[in-house]
């Protein structure tokens, strides 16, 4: 257990060849490769997330120590492959149609990585239908419509109906977010969550699925 | 260097709550003060009021313009609402903005063209923003070329070279400013101008950034830029910039503002 530590320190601080190196020697020891995610790297990436919140570290240590993260799950993919380990949850993500702003949709898609989450990342410009869709496809429990423009934040209502046309509205939830988004506005187009930032997303999709 | 003053923007809580009020008193107070501080152009944004924006942008312009003498930057990406705006303002306004997205593109040219006002061109397209300094170049060339093509002369085209923040691509700022003088070579009788706050976004002391960037871009061909006037260090940074640039002959602007700060 003591070694899961260290690999956690070493993602909060973004170091990857410690995580990798880490990460291998504690499979050669016999950790058990789900357990290095929920008790090593998820744990780590709470850490980043809550100290980004409260402006304790800023969004470049937050991308170092998500490459960090990254890398060790990379070590691990072929065991979790063979053990078929699941992600704790799945979550699409897009920027919605009309919207070629990506900035805060790929720093949400980084956080919910971090958590232990699988992301279908969709893109930018992204049609309502084609969201619907992808949740269907990948059978996600959460749907991130990411908008910074007053002009395409009607899109996402669009996506909300379009979800609702499909028959999918009570198998997802929706989170909303970007700049000109609020918490009213999420309430006003019946979508089940806003966050103000990446970390915070994460927090209120934890607390939509009850983890 | 022309100022477009930021603070008429419903983003910040302050001004919503005021245009919120109707409250044409505070409203008008924050404009003034702008103008007193040397802005060229008052930035009028109140997009976060999304379907109310039509009503309230034209009614903004109004009591904004009773107030101070000077055109308006009208800031939105709502064609309706720049349309209403344009209708009663006096002058000649800053339209902000037009890019290379086609139905953006289709939709605020004929504003442009109709009403004589200068434009903001963001370096974008359909395909996004460049991730390097060629193909952002490239966006602004094909746009620019587009307006001149239309009708719209070089002086009246305000290029955004648009910023990334150096937080997410550290090369967002080096990107910049080559794009800004590759422009300033492309488009000598144009103006570049930048929004500058988005090159700081996730980074502390924000405010240092961004002045320490505009000087920066200033050096590159930078004439333009929206930001806070009011704010006496971005005033200092540009009129030592300028100064150091030989763009403030015999340094007697930072020399009278050096003064009268001393005096006051």
């Amino acid at each position: 257990m003591s070694d899961f530590s260290a690999i956690t320190k070493a993602v909060i601080a973004g170091r990857a060849n410690e995580v990798k190196e880490f990460i291998s020697a504690a499979l050669t020891q016999g950790a058990d490769p789900g357990l290095l995610i929920s008790e090593a790297l998820i744990p780590g990436m709470n850490t980043v997330g809550e100290r980004f919140r409260n402006n304790q570290m800023y969004i470049p240590e937050v991308l170092i120590a998500a490459r960090a993260m990254q890398s060790g799950l990379a070590v691990l993919k072929p065991h979790l492959v063979e053990q078929n380990v699941q992600p704790v949850g799945k979550i699409v993500l897009g920027t919605v149609k009309g919207d070629l702003h990506d900035i805060g949709k790929n720093l949400v898609g980084m956080m919910f990585e971090g958590a232990g989450f699988e992301v279908i990342d969709l893109g930018v410009n992204v049609d309502a239908e084609k969201f619907a869709a992808a949740v269907e496809e990948h059978g996600a429990q959460l749907l991130g419509l990411s908008a910074l423009l007053t002009t395409t934040m009607p899109q996402m209502q669009k996506t909300i109906a379009a979800l609702e046309e499909a028959g999918l509205r009570k198998k997802v939830y929706v989170l909303i977010g970007g700049a000109p988004v609020t918490q009213e506005y999420a309430e006003k187009i019946g979508a089940d969550g806003y966050a103000p930032d990446a970390a915070s997303a994460v927090v209120k999709a934890r607390e939509l699925l009850g983890i | 260097m022309i100022i477009v003053g930021e603070l008429i923007n419903t983003s910040r809580k302050a001004m919503a709550d005021a245009v919120n009020r109707r409250d044409e008193g505070e409203i008008c107070a924050v404009a003034q003060r702008q103008a007193d501080s040397g802005a060229a152009y008052i930035d009028v944004n109140c997009g976060t009021f999304l379907e109310e924006e039509e009503e309230l942008l034209p009614w903004l312009v109004r009591i904004i313009q009773e107030q101070v003498d000077l055109p308006l930057c009208l800031d939105s990406p709502n064609p309706k609402a720049l349309a209403k705006a344009l209708e009663v303002h006096r002058g000649k306004a800053l339209i902000n903005s037009i890019s290379g997205e086609e139905e953006r593109f289709a939709q605020v040219l004929p504003l442009v063209r109709e009403s004589g006002a200068s434009v903001i061109a963001l370096c974008m397209d359909d395909e996004g923003i460049g991730e390097d300094a060629a193909s952002r170049l490239e966006a602004g060339k094909k746009l620019g070329e587009r307006l001149l093509n239309a009708g719209i002369e070089s002086e009246r085209i305000f290029f955004d070279p648009l910023l990334r923040p150096v937080s997410t691509e550290s090369e967002a700022g080096q990107v910049a400013l080559e794009t800004i003088a590759r422009l300033k070579l492309a488009f000598p009788q144009s103006h570049i101008i930048c929004g500058l706050s988005n090159i700081s976004f996730g980074l502390p002391k924000r405010r240092l950034l961004n002045r320490t960037f505009l000087s920066m871009a200033v050096a590159r061909g930078l004439d333009s830029a929206i930001l806070d006037p009011t704010d006496p260090e971005i005033r200092l940074t540009l009129l030592a910039a300028e100064a150091l640039l030989g763009k403030d002959e015999f340094c007697l602007n930072y020399l009278n503002n050096i003064r009268e700060q001393e005096e006051n």
